[in-house]
């Protein structure tokens, strides 16, 4: 466990060493062994994830129709795919659209819920790895008032 | 000292269920001060749970998850009586690891 946080630390002030020298952006140090979470168009994201997935009607996404508060949207995502060892959480319209990802291992349900901020009303994308190839649906939640703040 | 996490994992049918909130203030890193100056983005972005010291869930999150995280997830292979454990990290090296027996 000590090991881990040195790790961390040292890690985390690497990133920043090279940050301050301008070498690396703030958000590509976010995104530091990180598939997708510096792409900031959809398109990007899944390419990041692993390419363009298959839709399917075997990935449900549970989240409000209309999300009075953009900071606060609850997203459940589920998947009935085969051996599905990834679920991804994407909101097209934000800044970065890659919000979660999340690795399934054996023994786990492909069923997560959280909550997610969307700046504005926008489709919900899920991405499932199912067999090693990507799979995903898309919902539409419209939001009241943004949840991005700024 | 960061605030705990509470953690719930009712197990029922041979299926775990576990639901997590955290404390974090998940700053975006968008949002700006009084003063204009942006506020530094400060999230968790990876989350490992854990079922008897064996791996159950990981993640990696953006800056796009809410305010005080919510997650939940189920597993199988667990009894009542059982620890899990859930561990955060942030973008900052802060992390924070809470556990809980599974009723």
């Amino acid at each position: 466990m000590n090991a881990n946080r040195r790790t961390v630390i040292k890690t985390s002030g690497a990133m920043a060493t090279l940050v301050a020298l301008g070498i690396v952006t703030a958000q590509q140090a976010h995104a530091a062994g990180r598939p997708g979470f510096e792409a900031r168009s959809l398109q990007d994201a899944l390419r990041a994830v692993g390419g363009t997935p298959a839709a399917t009607d075997q990935i449900r996404i549970v989240s409000p129709d209309i999300a009075e508060n953009g900071a606060v949207v609850p997203v459940g995502v589920s998947s009935t795919l085969p051996n599905t060892t990834e679920l991804f959480i994407l909101v097209e319209r934000n800044p970065v659209p890659l919000a979660a990802a999340f690795t399934i291992p054996r023994g786990t349900e492909p069923d997560i819920q959280t909550r997610v901020r969307m700046g504005e009303s926008s489709n919900i994308v899920a991405v499932a790895r199912s067999d090693g190839r990507l799979f995903s649906a898309v919902k539409e939640t419209k939001v009241t008032l943004g949840g991005c703040g700024g | 000292m960061s605030t705990p996490m509470r953690i719930r994992a009712v197990e029922e049918g041979g299926v775990t269920t576990v639901r997590v909130l955290m404390a974090h203030v998940m700053e975006t890193g968008v949002r700006r001060g009084a003063d204009g100056a942006p506020i530094p983005a400060h999230y968790i972005n990876q989350v490992e749970a854990t079922h008897n010291g064996r791996n159950v869930l990981s993640a990696n999150w953006g800056a796009a998850v809410s305010q005080n995280p919510f997650l939940a997830f189920r597993f199988r292979g667990a009894a009542k009586g059982d620890r899990v454990a859930v561990r955060w990290t942030d973008n900052r090296g802060g992390t924070r690891t809470d556990e809980a027996a599974i009723t």
